[in-house]
């Protein structure tokens, strides 16, 4: 091709918002790498267990970004898999305790074997899930993936065996590759690095070819339809993707809180999930993480507060979505 | 010449109304093939029939000896049958070359792939400049589509369509809403791809049908009146009664 | 068979007050193009207000009048106050303002009202039992509630089928444009429309309050059921409301009725009943799915 390649790889962003993007991204890892110092300097160390959760709830929401945002698939049901990927993780530990089994197997509580199990049985999961949700579109897909989500926080209601409502605790934490994840601050950068390592993949899949196509979806599914894409099965794939990240979100949590309920997979985190990704600004991946880190802040002052705290909360997302046309990523790093 | 696109008695009612009546239509390899019609002659239907986005209630497809009437757009794509929309249908928040790289990338094989970065393969990169050159936008290839001119939407279409390097064009009024002077380089851009690729064209702009059609079709109440060369269609008494009357032949 | 029976009213009963509820949101939905997730807090709020007046003054008919009115009045506030603002905007948007409505009213209701449970009687009047076929007797209570629910089903299909109101109901779900166009005062046509389904919505809270616990979150429960109602009817019908509605209190009241009994033919008591109450929670979202993948319009599309 003699036309001339470097001018075709030119971002269509101006390069002064990229700079710009790059500063705040790199002043939000230092962030994350410095938050557990800044506890222990405070006095306050027990903040690092609180950043933690802050942590994985950031890489539920931005797994929910890959599809809501990147895709454009409102999924109304994200804490499912979330709760999914708990309850692997937990089911796994409580078959290891009491040295039962499970269809033959006597369960596991090394996080190398059960992190990577509750990924895969929740994709396994939302696999047929998704092939019927996305059969629908626009606000039907919204509700029927409640729906779906619905029916899963019902199967663990009704599972006695695992604790049904009161939920089911883990002695301890998993064992890494036989390392203890007792200590607050390794398992807090165990989680960053998870968060981490996943937002860096999904950057990479929002940028590769089928980031581009599912990207496209978004913008217009009838374009997308007439280049020949067959894009059921591009949104199917996102939505399991998506899936499995919220799956590693919540064998995170199940492992923070030592305890997983059904309430892990009430349709109320799946809002929650969903008023991260917007505030935080969709499609940005990494707005998300910023995000689940002012909600859950936020959360957490105002509780400190009142005990009334969604009297403020409420409203104050509403005047959010009324206002603010663009989410938090936009503001600060100038993207969007 | 071999037909490569043909309808045979196509039907599709909404309610009493026919949208299309029993419609057998043939594209000839290496044809310019015009459908001109009235407004609410159909012609929005018979495009959609053809492109998969409507299922006809009778009637059969066939592309190149081949029954498509159920497939699905996609499909269709893939077996050469690319079109271009009447109503801009680009990736607004996507530059130009975005747009035409993301069709170059639909023929080039699987794009279940998720590292790599689309927008510095060169293997998509490439090509889509060559096609953006082609319908004259290089200067605008990095700018966002929404953006862009009405003028401009219509030749990124028409760059879009080529990039998929299709055996066979269905051109959705190509010309609607262009001033004179975007629309003569539009008509000089389809003479130039006259003789690589047989179209399908649908379009109101008479001037321009008659100087690119081989043969011209007429649509009126869901019907083909008439087929034709376009001097026949102009001579054809029961054509300019029904659609030429108004224009004083 | 008797049994059944009984189960069969209760079913249809839980049906037309869910048909309450998914007559509003459908319409709602219809012609403003609106979800709204604050559907069930006025619900809830219909049914704490009619609760908090029968416990105060013993009078139902006061408690049915506070029940409309607070909904109503609840209604007009969030349509005047936010879902205004909301008519062009993404659902996502649309979502997630209503959503922080709903924690507003979840947290407003347990501030004023407590966490504990209320419980309200039926009306004296509505108190007994009637026999409705010689030796099975069966809540007059009840029995009111599915009249009730019909007899407002009825004027509803009058209102939308007959009116000039419904005419332009009929012609905003399709046409918006075209009724704007026509004259007439869009805004005031929507604000029309939200309070008729918070005044329904408050009925129906009306009803629930004295066969169910009023308490914080009953709104939500009721909600999503209704969401299932409304996908499996097709949005923004009001006739597919009615079809899905009934479906949905059918389905669910038959399966948490039977089957847990059908599970203990094939497995242990404990396992069935755990197994059962699981199924039979899920049975209305797998109706859901089942109709999603034959038709995914609903049944009777608008």
């Amino acid at each position: 091709m003699p036309a001339p390649l470097a001018s075709a790889q030119l971002p269509a962003t101006p390069p002064a918002s990229v700079a710009r993007r790059r500063v705040v991204l790199l002043a939000g890892c230092l962030l994350l790498a410095a938050l557990p110092a800044i506890a222990h300097g405070a006095g306050q160390p027990f903040l690092i267990a609180t950043f933690t959760r802050f942590v994985i709830y950031a890489i539920a929401a931005v797994s929910l970004d890959l599809i809501l945002g990147i895709g454009g698939l409102t999924s109304f049901g994200h804490a499912a898999w979330f709760g999914l990927g708990g309850y692997v993780v937990a089911i796994a530990a409580f078959h290891a305790q009491d040295a039962s089994t499970l269809l033959g197997w006597g369960g596991s509580t090394e996080a190398l074997v059960v992190w990577p199990l509750a990924i895969a049985v929740t994709a396994l999961v939302a696999l047929p899930i998704g092939a019927l949700s996305l059969r629908t579109s626009g606000i039907h897909f919204i509700m029927i993936t409640l729906a779906f989500a619905q029916m899963l926080f019902y199967l663990f209601v009704s599972v006695k065996f695992y604790g049904g409502d009161d939920g089911l605790a883990m002695q301890r934490r998993n064992t890494l590759a036989g390392a203890d994840l007792r200590d607050a601050t390794v398992f807090y950068y165990v989680c960053v690095a998870c968060l981490v390592a996943w937002t860096t993949l999904c950057a990479a899949i929002r940028r590769s070819r089928f980031g581009m196509v599912l990207s496209g979806c978004r913008q217009s599914e009838r374009r997308l339809l007439a280049l020949g894409y067959p894009v059921y099965r591009y949104k199917l794939v996102a939505f399991v993707l998506a899936a499995a990240g919220a799956a590693l979100s919540g064998a995170l949590w199940a492992n923070a809180a030592r305890f997983v309920s059904p309430d892990m997979l009430a349709w109320v985190k799946s809002g929650e999930l969903m008023v991260m990704v917007i505030l935080g600004g969709t499609g940005t991946l990494f707005g998300p993480i910023a995000g689940a880190f002012v909600l859950l802040g936020v959360e957490q002052l105002l509780s400190a507060w009142t005990e009334h705290w969604m009297l403020i909360l409420g409203p104050l997302l509403v005047l959010f979505v009324v206002f603010a046309r663009r989410g938090l990523w936009g503001l600060v790093a100038g993207e969007r | 010449m071999a037909t490569l696109l043909e309808t045979s008695r196509l039907d599709k009612s909404f309610g009493a109304l026919k949208a299309t009546d029993d419609v057998s239509l043939a594209v000839d390899a290496g044809e310019v093939h015009a459908v001109i019609g009235p407004n609410g002659a159909g012609k929005t239907t018979l495009i959609a029939q053809l492109t998969g986005e409507l299922a006809p209630d009778r009637g059969t497809i066939r592309f190149d000896g081949r029954d498509i009437t159920g497939l699905p757009t996609w499909r269709r794509t893939r077996l050469g049958l690319a079109r271009s929309f009447q109503i801009t249908t680009l990736l607004p928040q996507m530059s130009a070359e975005d747009n035409v790289a993301l069709a170059v990338q639909a023929r080039s094989g699987s794009s279940f792939r998720f590292f790599a970065d689309a927008r510095r393969d060169t293997t998509l990169r490439g090509p889509a400049r060559s096609f953006l050159e082609r319908v004259g936008l290089a200067p605008v290839a990095q700018t966002r589509c929404r953006e862009l001119s009405h003028g401009e939407h219509r030749q990124l279409e028409l760059a879009v369509a080529l990039a998929l390097q299709p055996r066979m064009l269905l051109l959705d009024e190509p010309l609607a809403g262009m001033g004179q002077e975007d629309s003569a380089r539009m008509v000089a851009l389809l003479r130039s791809l006259k003789s690589e690729l047989p179209m399908l064209l649908v379009e109101h702009d008479m001037d321009a049908v008659f100087s690119l059609a081989d043969r011209v079709s007429v649509l009126v109440y869901g019907r083909i009146i008439a087929t034709g060369t376009p001097q026949a269609i102009r001579d054809d008494p029961a054509v300019r009664n029904a659609y030429l009357g108004g224009q004083g032949g | 068979m008797l049994l059944f029976l009984e189960q069969l009213l209760n079913g249809l009963q839980y049906g037309v007050m869910l048909f309450l509820l998914a007559a509003g949101l459908t319409l709602v939905f219809g012609i403003m193009g609106v979800i709204n997730l604050a559907h069930g807090s006025l619900f809830m709020v219909g049914a704490y207000a009619a609760a908090a007046v029968a416990g105060h003054t013993g009078s139902f008919a006061l408690a049915a009048l506070a029940a409309l009115a607070a909904a109503g009045g609840a209604g007009l506030a969030v349509e005047f106050l936010v879902i205004r603002r909301l008519y062009d905007r993404d659902h996502l948007d649309q979502v997630l303002a209503t959503f922080g409505l709903l924690l507003f009213f979840n947290e407003l209701v347990a501030t004023l009202a407590g966490r504990t449970p209320l419980f309200m009687q039926p009306p004296a009047w509505l108190g007994g039992a009637v026999e409705i076929i010689p030796g099975v007797p069966y809540p007059t209570f009840r029995l009111a509630i599915l009249a009730t629910g019909v007899a407002v089903a009825a004027g509803l299909a009058f209102l939308i089928a007959r009116t000039r109101l419904g005419m332009l109901i009929r012609a905003g779900a399709t046409h918006r444009a075209i009724v704007g166009a026509l004259g007439v005062d869009i805004r005031l046509l929507f604000t029309l429309v939200f309070a008729l389904g918070a005044l329904l919505a408050g009925l129906a809270g009306l009803m629930a309050a004295p066969i169910l616990a009023v308490q914080v979150g009953m709104g939500e429960q009721i909600l999503i059921a209704t969401f299932v109602v409304v996908v499996i009817g097709g949005l923004g019908s009001v006739r597919g409301a009615f079809v899905g509605a009934l479906l949905v209190g059918l389905v669910d009241t038959l399966a948490r009725a039977f089957v847990p009994g059908l599970l203990k033919q094939v497995f242990a008591p404990t396992t069935a009943d755990a197994l059962g109450a699981g199924l039979a929670s899920a049975a209305i979202y797998l109706l859901m799915a089942l109709v999603l993948v034959f038709r995914p319009r609903g049944l009777l599309p608008a």
